[in-house]
């Protein structure tokens, strides 16, 4: 795998200086292209522990006197609880307890204050099969489970509902009692600008229909938690959770105890992608059996049981008008959107309004109108996958946009590059865009792909490239761009506090420790932590100690989700490092008998550059510091900039700023058996800057082998109320084998709202895959596939189409019958200059 | 994690102690190899054996022995990677040796033995669940139920035979010798199994497969094929094995097998029969082809759908003849790199 990066010239027009605490916090005498760290391809500082096998997973924990604990599920996908007996379990020798939701106190509960619909083992109903509706501590997990099978439990089955067609053909059964109508969730919809009027302004309208199936995060690590009630009547929770401050707050909720008698530590994650930022039924019933029986108790949950806990991808049904001039532009958008939202709420809402709001941040969309809703039925909740709400109207819109250039006789690399969303302005749903760098993540993958000659002008689709003429495969090229937000711009509840705290405490040692709330679920934000401040201070990441994501130690970050954490976390570490070093440089100034301004920090000194003789090591630095300051702990905090449009909905979008990725993939398709063979994915990505390229490359091609899976297998398929193939061997998702060359360019658009530029890398770069994988196979044989997963039986029947002289297009055919709710009209704010970078909060 | 339930496992070090420990603890009991496919079946509570045997420290049931020339006999603890690394295979069974090197990932074909992918479970995605998921669907008669779920009203169970390397071995005239208290026998690969989804097996649950035996390699020439959605760890949907030998520029002697789309290897006959005497050309292949596909019925319970298995399996007969008759090259069988 190759990366690349380079500077741009595309997000160079900037509107304000970046300010102290952005780019601006270089260190004075260190130019832009000297850092010492930043830039790096530095191994992560928990890399070891990780290819050693050393690292401790919440599984790996054991305490003295640790209870196994186990939760019997429901197995129906619909049905009221009867009754629920324990008693032949709780005579089984070895269990200690065995609990049902009367032994916790009658709370809903829900990441979303809209959405408190959850319990953590259900009383009166049960919403699918694996609802928890008990819970056993025994001896050992053997023992855990027998008992869980002597749970006698009495239900009455309901009328499962299991697609959103059901569940809106079916008001009559309720799977919940709130929402905005029966078994709909959430009904949404705004409007910018005068949509109708834009569509008759364009040369060519286009509807098309799209479906995205569902699918699941599928974390090597399986969750788990240990929790320990202390006699003192305080509680601690080690769990594999992206964020331990949510935890903390709904475990007070749900427990109906002080916030501060818990305490909430996230163990170091074996992958998240979002599935891990729930309470969950595991953590809470891992709590209340600590606190009845006096002991640890730990339960690990098996795959099968991730497979329910779930929060994954919504299915999406989507339908997209969008009107084009002859020239490729967009005159305006229209896009319905129906998720498939499962049992519960979860992050449901922002999923709802994510499937809308963050296509007009790509391209030049004046005028744009979304609605959206969300329908309950009786299958795991999904909730935010890495992309959240974004990938499947990305598909859409790209697929479509494919679509019409094909009409409009342009090349579909061409006609993006023209249709860019001007930097540093808002976009029509009053999003602020600041640099893009999408147009020359475009020119680097089109031409390291060779798209000229590979495209080749639109050809007669029953004409498909192929290597040999008795060969079935024929190659195909496809494009897609995309962009994602770098951190959500507001917090799941209201607040105006920091969303990120970062606390850099330094002592003679030389040593320095960074705690923070942040949570590393492989991403690598411990290592960014020990980044940041090596850079400022001019040591040695190795001397940095990342004390990360403990609710009693560490100042509060929201969590590790929407790519906020190297941003977010990065600022508060960079304020804090900035802090320390002020006060640093004050006591060796005062040794070295010069202005402070005048010392550079690096190869573990402090002194002037050109007296560097004298400079004084780093640890005798600090040790001036201390006598001259007292304690060096220093805090940092980073709240975004206050821009949500002024609209209800408008809290959902905002981000202090918006990553790029375009992708070009080629593929051949064997025209026998229906197969798709990838053979080179080029992905570009504005990244802002690269804090660490190797980091950031693994966070690309993590994405686009995620993005494959989605577009050529993964499915969340159900069959008789059940998950089909709830098991790693028969949910299929790629291999190393599937997975072709990766070539990935970095592109740097030194963004001001950023640490040191950076933009984020974790979930962009899956977006632009999955249509672009759709484009490339209809290049190879003219099918278009307007639904993913794209399988082998798809391309056989769109080719048999074909054969048959019709539209060789598979895809959904119908949109259900459903009113949207009345639009909130704003006026578009399209083109609207961003406004100037404001102070942000906490800034001083 | 799951866990698996407890039993007594037992290391008996010759054959015979085996075989007499599987005659002691009869039904309670089960032989077992790598423990690839029976420990995780274990797990999910499809076998309940008390006991099990262990083969592996069975010197006798380990290795490859005599040539192509007079016939190999390859033991039946010897591992899949083993034999798909074999020169001797390689060169004048390449078959067998695809196959093996198909089987699940290198992993398992490190553990994997050649006799537990011949004696491999059959499979169905309504019975290769955890006790508690078939608990919630309603079990079915091949463990803890009655009825058939793919099949509802079917007498019998339609699970589907998942060896890479049964297919194979019955082209290729394969016989494996089978031992135990009562003592040896030696039949025909195709004699071992049964075309019911339970009763998979046409042999005593005592009797331990000792070892396979192949004929003299003699002129013959060999070609599998398997589809399955990813290049490695997944069991085969479809799996076809093709034999044949040239006498001069005809076909002299053909035989086809096809794997995983009923309880035990399909053999086409009729199709086979078609090649012999026949010049290996396009419009031979397409015929002999659809011959072949007519018998394979696949049902509802594995990857991918059925409709979809048994279209491949007429394009896959095509692909493994045009490979023999150096037509074109082989598809895309061999993704695995070990
Ligand atoms: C994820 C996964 C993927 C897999 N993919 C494939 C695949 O693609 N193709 C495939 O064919 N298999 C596959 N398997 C199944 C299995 O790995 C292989 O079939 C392997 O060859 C089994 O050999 P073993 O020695 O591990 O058998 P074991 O698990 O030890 O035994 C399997 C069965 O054979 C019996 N048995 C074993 N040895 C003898 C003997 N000498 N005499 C009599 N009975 C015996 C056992 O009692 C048991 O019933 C897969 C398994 C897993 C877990
Ligand atoms: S074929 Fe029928 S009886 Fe056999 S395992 Fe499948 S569902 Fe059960």
């Amino acid at each position: 795998m190759s990366v690349e990066s380079g500077g741009s010239s595309a997000g160079s027009a900037r509107a304000t200086d970046g300010g102290r605490f952005g780019r601006g916090a270089e260190p004075p005498s260190e130019g832009k292209h000297e850092f010492a760290v930043i830039g790096r391809p530095l191994p992560k500082i928990d890399a070891w522990a990780k290819v050693t096998g050393e690292t401790r997973y919440a599984d790996d924990f054991f305490l003295p006197r640790m209870a196994y604990g186990r939760l019997l599920r429901s197995p129906h996908a619909h049905a009221r609880i009867r009754s629920i007996d324990a008693t032949r379990a709780r005579a089984l020798p070895g269990v200690y307890a065995v609990i049902t939701g009367a032994d916790l106190p009658r709370v809903k509960f829900g990441i979303l204050p809209v959405s408190q619909d959850e319990e953590a083992l259900c009383t009166e109903k049960v919403r699918m099969v694996g609802d928890a509706v008990a819970a056993v501590a025994a001896v050992d997990e053997e023992t855990a489970d027998h008992a869980c099978r002597l749970i006698d439990v009495e239900y009455e089955p309901l009328r499962a509902l299991m697609s959103i067609e059901e569940s809106l053909a079916h008001p009559e059964v309720r799977i919940h009692e709130y929402g905005d109508g029966p078994n709909v969730h959430k009904n949404v919809a705004l409007q910018f600008g005068d949509v109708e009027a834009a569509f008759a302004r364009a040369d060519l309208v286009r509807e098309d229909v799209f479906f995205y199936e569902g699918n699941t995060h599928l974390p090597m690590e399986q969750h788990a938690a240990v929790a320990s009630a202390g006699p003192d009547g305080k509680l601690t929770l080690w769990s594999s959770t992206q964020t331990p401050h949510y935890v903390h707050r709904l475990l007070a909720k749900i427990l109906e105890m002080p916030a501060a008698h818990i305490r909430v530590v996230a163990t170091p994650v074996g992958g998240g992608f979002g599935g891990k930022l729930d309470p969950f039924a595991h953590e809470i019933a891992a709590c209340r059996l600590s606190q009845l029986t006096g002991r640890p108790v730990k339960i690990a949950c098996t795959r099968e049981e991730v497979f329910y806990i779930h929060r994954g991808r919504h299915p999406v049904l989507m339908w997209i008008k969008t009107g084009f001039t002859k020239h490729g532009e967009i005159t305006g958008c229209h896009l319905r959107t129906w998720l498939d939202g499962g049992a519960y709420g979860s992050y449901g809402v922002a999923s709802t309004f994510y499937t809308g709001v963050i296509n007009p941040v790509t391209y030049k969309i004046p005028v744009y109108k979304f609605e959206g809703a969300r329908v309950f039925t009786n299958k795991p909740p999904c909730g935010p996958k890495r992309g959240h709400g974004t990938p499947q109207p990305r598909f859409a819109l790209e697929c479509q946009i494919d679509k019409a250039a094909e009409q409009l006789g342009l090349d579909p690399a061409e006609m993006r590059k023209r249709i860019l969303a001007e930097p540093f302005t808002k976009t029509a749903n009053h999003l602020t865009v600041t640099t893009i760098g999408l147009g020359e993540c475009i020119d680097r993958v089109v031409e390291a792909s060779g798209w000229r000659a590979k495209w080749g002008g639109w050809r007669s689709q029953s004409e498909g490239a192929s290597a040999a003429p008795s060969d079935n495969r024929r190659r195909g090229v496809g494009i897609a761009c995309s962009a994602y937000l770098t951190g959500a711009g507001t917090a799941v509840y209201w607040n105006s506090m920091p969303h990120s705290g970062v606390i850099v405490r330094a002592d003679r040692s030389g040593g320095v420790a960074v705690l923070c709330g942040a949570t590393d679920i492989g991403q690598g934000s411990d290592s960014i932590l020990a980044y940041l401040p090596a850079e400022i201070l001019g040591i040695d990441p190795k001397d940095v100690h990342v004390h990360p994501a403990d609710t009693s130690l560490t100042p509060v970050d929201l969590g590790s989700y929407s790519s906020r954490v190297t941003l977010m976390c990065g600022m508060a570490a960079i304020q804090a490092s900035q802090r320390l070093r002020e006060v640093v440089a004050r006591a060796v100034a005062r040794k070295l008998e010069v202005d402070p301004g005048a010392l550079a920090f690096r190869e573990r000194k402090v002194g002037v550059p050109d007296d560097w003789e004298k400079a004084v090591d780093f640890a005798q630095a600090v040790e001036l510091a201390e006598a001259m300051h007292g304690v060096l702990a220093f805090a940092g905090s980073y709240a975004p900039p206050k821009r949500a449009g002024k609209y209800k909905g408008g809290g959902v979008g905002p981000s202090p700023c918006y990553s790029y990725s375009a992708c070009v993939v080629e593929l051949s398709v064997d025209e026998e058996t229906g197969e798709i063979e990838l053979h080179d994915v080029w992905i570009g990505h504005d990244i802002g800057r690269a804090l660490n390229p190797l980091l950031v490359e693994g966070q690309v091609e993590g994405s686009v082998y995620m993005g494959i899976g989605e577009a050529l297998m993964e499915g969340q398929v159900f069959r008789n109320g059940v998950h089909k193939q709830p098991s790693l061997l028969e949910y299929k998702s790629p291999t190393t084998l599937e997975t072709p060359e990766i070539h990935t360019f970095l592109v740097e658009t030194d963004d001001p709202e950023g640490p040191f530029g950076a933009k984020e890398a974790g979930q962009g770069p899956l977006l632009p895959v999955i249509p672009a994988i759709a484009n490339a196979v209809y290049h190879a044989v003219g099918v278009r596939c307007d639904e993913v997963p794209i399988t082998p039986e798809m391309i056989l029947k769109g080719l048999e189409l074909r054969r048959r002289g019709k539209a060789a297009r598979v895809g959904p055919e119908r949109i259900p019958r459903f009113t949207f709710k009345e639009p909130v009209v704003v006026e578009s704010a399209f083109g609207q200059p961003a406004d100037a970078i404001a102070v942000r909060p906490f800034a001083q | 994690m799951i866990r698996l339930p407890a039993f007594t496992y037992l290391a008996p070090r010759t054959l015979d102690d085996a075989a007499a420990a599987m005659a002691s603890h009869g039904a309670e009991a089960m032989l077992v190899a790598g423990g690839t496919d029976l420990y995780p079946n274990m797990k999910r509570r499809q076998f309940e054996p008390t006991v099990l045997v262990g083969l592996r420290a069975i010197r006798d049931l380990q290795g490859v022995r005599g040539g192509a020339r007079d016939g190999i006999t390859i033991g039946a603890g010897t591992t899949l990677s083993a034999v798909a690394a074999h020169r001797e295979i390689i060169a004048h069974y390449p078959a067998l040796a695809t196959a093996a090197g198909l089987v699940s990932s290198p992993q398992l074909r490190n553990m994997g033995t050649l006799g537990g992918n011949v004696c491999v479970d059959t499979r169905c995605n309504y019975y290769n669940q955890s006790y508690e998921w078939r608990k919630a669907v309603g079990f079915c008669m091949k463990k803890d139920g009655a009825i058939c779920l793919v099949a509802p009203g079917s007498p019998r169970c339609w699970a589907v035979s998942s060896s890479d390397t049964a297919p194979v071995l019955w082209s290729l005239g394969a016989r494996v010798r089978l031992s135990s208290t009562a003592g040896e026998r030696t039949i025909p690969v195709e004699a071992l199994y049964r075309d019911d989804g339970i009763e998979y097996l046409a042999k005593q649950p005592g009797e331990i497969l000792t070892d396979v035996l192949l004929p003299a390699a003699d002129g013959w020439r060999s070609a599998y094929l398997k589809l399955r959605r990813r290049g490695s760890f997944d069991f085969p949907v479809l799996g076809v094995a093709v034999a044949l030998r040239m006498d001069g520029r005809v076909v002299g002697d053909a035989r086809i097998v096809i794997g995983a789309v009923a309880s035990q290897p399909r053999p086409a006959p009729a199709a086979a029969a078609a090649l012999v005497g026949e010049r290996l050309g396009r419009e031979l292949i397409t015929r002999v082809a659809d011959l072949a596909a007519g018998p394979a019925k696949p049902l509802d319970n594995t990857d991918f759908t059925h409709p979809y298995r048994k279209k491949m399996t007429r394009v896959f007969v095509a692909r493994a003849l045009a490979s023999l008759a150096g037509l074109e090259p082989a598809g895309r069988p061999a993704e695995e790199v070990a």
